[in-house]
């Protein structure tokens, strides 16, 4: 088993995986985030997403090693000294939720979207979101998570700037 | 493990429950919580869950039935226990809003334990839209009597008459004195119980100030930062990982299995027991890496197809004798002879089937997503023979179910695993096991002959079910004499149960095609025709509430754009909707905007109501469109994300949600009859810009 050492969340984790072992199952079973979920195994649903130098990434189809050079962002690196970004904050006030199982891989996905496109049009929420799967159909919501998200930032960013 | 089959409709589930009286492991429970204030409910007395139970108060001595009961610590703490189980629908919140309506007590002090085997009393299981019209009610009224078990102890304590002190905010004040009492002080030290029986008498929702509120989601925070731990997510100290080999086929048995090259892996064992092949092993990636390594052979018997599938559901039917209803039929100015057809389609919770089960002592604890706990408990203590006391059944809120996760498979093959190993073994099932070893919703065929006069009177119906279920069959519309049917068939090709909605989905889509046939028949508006021959003041509501909001009858259909509309009750839920379908050069249906009217009585979570039932319409544009299982030889042939399509965001039209909140109504159950109207809607709208009857969900591959 290769010894790697990822860069997970900001911080250097080292850690043995098997030969192809994705980095889902080294996040969740060895690195103990089980923030990132396991859906489908085929880079279908989503659910495992996480930021590859703030790229949207399926850590299913991911193999760790493949990983080793990246900063590696999953849904437990996001929130500091207790403060949770926009597009988290804007998911708590839409309720772009049911079981909440999809919630992390949205997340990230919107935060890359985001990052990328700081105010994107609805067809391209959609278009960017469309591999993200929600079986309990909170879509609509989730939408409007991230267009609340987009101008959340905008408001942040202006306030930063005023205080220049 | 699989289960070949399932009981259909959740009815007969609650039907064949059981009340069980306490083991030694509650009564220690409750000994342990003496010190504070205890209420407990009589489940055999209270109307509500007599009813769910099917059964009367059996002649136990109290309080041996107990549906759920409700603990006030000396710090004022609310703990709330129930077997209903959260996984998704929001009945975590919605019913601790309750409790702290009755109790007058922050929401915030209200902590729900649900669905924990050692903790809270039986429960049939979270299923048939039950949890807000049976638990919702018997918390209420434990927690009303709470608070005044509370203001009487007060009273004493202060000397004064109960009926002058106010219970507000988690406190008992005396307006008189103006001295105050917070609800744990008054119960330090004391001993305060108190069991329940008789008739809940509640508050009315007019004057509700927490329930009713768009309380958000207790723990949202978790889910967006990743903290939330599922089932899937639990981990216990010396865990093992499993896998199970499956076998090439439904039916199949074991002909060899070479499981030499699996053995000598590091740290993989293997475990066989006749038919039963798993390895466990120190992490997952070496479990499935060793599965992969055995080389196992069955024997599949041959088996039907998709193409045989509606033909071989109809055997149910022995000799049909259609049509029962000739003389009315013959009469009939419009007459309509129809079949109408639903193809299997798979619940794909995004969360698979996940346990972790644990042998201590000889005593077995498993972990699991389950709407079932004591259900999986039952399984467990079968498949082990342990008595009822040697087993405990968790259940973290789970990646949700819509039905789909009522059986035990995935805990019992954990448990397995885990005694044979000696440690504790965590098992996700596979999407694709997911989609192959768990159940359906069931394939079903319906027929219906119906007439009316060219008034537009409805004057004879006759609706048949086979295979797929009862629920939805019976009519919502005035006609004399209805032949109203349902066939079972015991031999179905794949395993079937319980799916949100049970066949009411089916029974409205077929129903609801044929009265927009008989409208089109007839040159009647649909929507007009329907209230014509509707007495229900609740379901002709949402049928007009539909209409309005969407705008129906202002635009005439066209060859590239056409409106639908399709209504019906069920388990207490009143709905209607409008859809709107666009058809583009390609041919190629979109559907553009779904307006859907929701009534259930008394409104406990508007916010979580409205993301439920827009939740249900999404899910229902997958089967009324593309979902379908296709299977061949005892296999599933499209048991993977990439080929069984279900709604993204992509597919979502625009959905507007019109909710009547009847404060004068008792709440019914809000989980599954939103899914009922979407398909017809839908399908009515396409013949409404086409001229072409779609009569099989899903109906865009049927167009294709």
């Amino acid at each position: 088993m290769p010894d790697l050492k990822l860069n997970v969340n900001g911080t250097l984790r080292p850690v043995r995986a098997g030969e192809g072992e994705p980095l889902l199952w080294v996040l969740r079973n060895k690195l103990g985030l089980t923030g990132t979920k396991y859906g489908c195994g085929e880079g279908q649903c989503g659910a495992c997403t996480v930021l590859l130098d703030g790229r949207p990434t399926r850590s299913c189809l991911t193999p760790a090693a493949a990983a080793a050079d990246a900063r590696i962002t999953t849904i437990e690196g996001l929130e500091h000294n207790g403060q949770l970004t926009p597009v988290q904050e804007a998911f708590l006030e839409e309720g772009a939720f049911q079981c909440g199982y999809c919630t992390s891989g949205m997340v990230l996905a919107a935060t890359a979207l985001l990052h990328e496109k700081p105010h994107p049009s609805e067809d391209e929420i959609v278009e960017a979101m469309d591999g993200n799967m929600c079986r309990c159909g909170t879509y609509p919501r989730i939408v409007a998570a991230v267009r609340r998200a987009s101008s959340h930032s905008e408001e942040k960013k202006e306030a930063a700037y005023a205080r220049r | 493990m699989r289960v070949d089959k399932l009981t259909l409709e959740a009815e007969l589930h609650e039907v064949r429950d059981r009340i069980r009286i306490f083991d030694l492991d509650r009564r220690e429970f409750l000994r342990l919580c003496a010190g504070g204030l205890l209420v407990t409910m009589s489940s055999s007395a209270a109307g509500p869950l007599a009813q769910e139970s099917g059964r009367g108060f059996g002649g136990h001595p109290l309080p041996q039935e107990v549906s759920a009961w409700i603990h006030i610590d000396a710090d004022g703490r609310v703990t709330v226990y129930t077997g209903k189980v959260e996984i998704g629908q929001n009945i975590r919140t919605s019913l601790a809003q309750q409790v702290a309506e009755e109790l007058r007590a922050p929401f915030t002090s209200i902590a729900m334990v649900m669905g924990d085997t050692d903790l809270v009393p039986w429960d049939a299981g979270t299923f048939g839209s039950r949890s807000t019209p049976t638990m919702g009610p018997q918390l209420r009224t434990m927690a009303m009597n709470a608070r005044e078990m509370l203001l009487e102890a007060a009273a004493e304590r202060w000397k004064a008459d109960p009926a002058t002190l106010v219970a507000a905010d988690g406190r008992v004040r005396n307006p008189a004195t103006s001295e105050s009492l917070g609800y744990g002080e008054i119960t330090r030290g004391e001993k305060l119980t108190r069991t329940l029986g008789g008739d809940p008498v509640l508050a009315s929702a007019t004057v509700w100030k927490i329930a009713g509120t768009p309380e958000p989601k207790v723990n949202g925070r978790q889910f967006v930062t990743g903290t939330h731990t599922y089932p899937s997510d639990v981990v216990r100290p010396g865990m093992l990982f499993g896998k199970v080999v499956r076998p090439q086929g439904y039916h199949a048995t074991l002909v060899s299995a070479d499981t030499s090259a699996a053995e000598k892996m590091p740290g993989v064992q293997v475990l066989r027991d006749g038919d039963f092949i798993g390895v466990v092993a120190d992490d997952f990636w070496s479990a499935e890496q060793a599965v992969l390594k055995i080389n196992a052979q069955w024997k599949v018997p041959p088996q039907i197809s998709n193409a045989e599938l509606f033909a071989e559901l109809k055997k149910g039917a022995g000799d049909n004798g259609l049509s029962e209803i000739a003389a009315a039929l013959q009469n009939a100015e419009i007459r309509l002879e129809e079949t109408y057809t639903v193809a299997y389609i798979a619940h794909a919770p995004l969360e698979p089937r996940a346990a972790v089960a644990e042998w201590t002592d000889g005593k077995l604890t498993v972990w699991t997503g389950t709407q079932r706990p004591f259900g999986v408990k039952d399984d467990l203590a079968k498949a082990f023979r342990l008595a009822p006391g040697q087993v405990r059944v968790l259940m973290p809120d789970m990646g949700s179910g819509y039905g789909g996760k009522h059986t035990g498979e995935c805990a019992v093959e954990a448990a397995r695993l885990a005694k044979a190993a000696g440690k504790p073994v965590k098992l996700i099932w596979t999407r694709a096991e997911e989609f192959t070893w768990a159940y359906f919703r069931p394939a079903g065929v319906m027929e219906i002959h119906a007439g009316a006069q060219k008034d537009g009177t409805l004057v004879a119906w006759e609706h048949h079910n086979y295979n797929s279920g009862p629920s939805g069959v019976g009519t919502p519309y005035k006609v004399a004499n209805p032949v109203t049917r349902y066939h079972e068939w015991q031999d179905a090709p794949l395993a079937q149960g319980s799916y949100r909605g049970l066949a009411a989905t089916a029974n409205h889509f077929a129903r609801e095609t044929a009265m927009d046939e008989l409208a089109h028949a007839l040159s009647m508006d649909p929507l007009e025709f329907r209230l014509k021959n509707l007495d229900d003041p609740r379901l002709k509501a949402v049928f007009v509430t539909a209409g309005e909001k969407f705008g129906w009858g202002k635009e005439k259909s066209t060859a590239t754009r056409g409106f639908g509309i399709a209504g019906g009750t069920e388990k207490g839920g009143y709905t209607a909707a409008c859809a709107e379908v666009e058809i583009d050069a390609d041919k190629k249906i979109h559907v553009r905007r779904i307006v859907q009217a929701w009534e259930s009585g008394a409104v406990v979570n508007p916010d979580g109501l409205r993301n439920q039932v827009m939740g249900a319409m999404v899910q229902a544009l997958g089967g009324a469109l593309f979902e379908q299982i296709e299977f061949a030889n005892g296999n599933v042939t499209n048991g993977h994300f990439a080929e069984y399509r279900v709604p993204r965001f992509k597919d979502t039209p625009q959905i507007e949600v019109i909710l009547l909140d009847r404060k004068d109504l008792q709440s019914a159950g809000a989980g599954e009859t939103g899914i009922v109207a979407v398909a017809p809607a839908v399908g009515n709208a396409i013949f409404a810009a086409t001229g072409e009857r779609l009569r099989s969900m899903p109906m865009a591959r049927e167009r294709s």
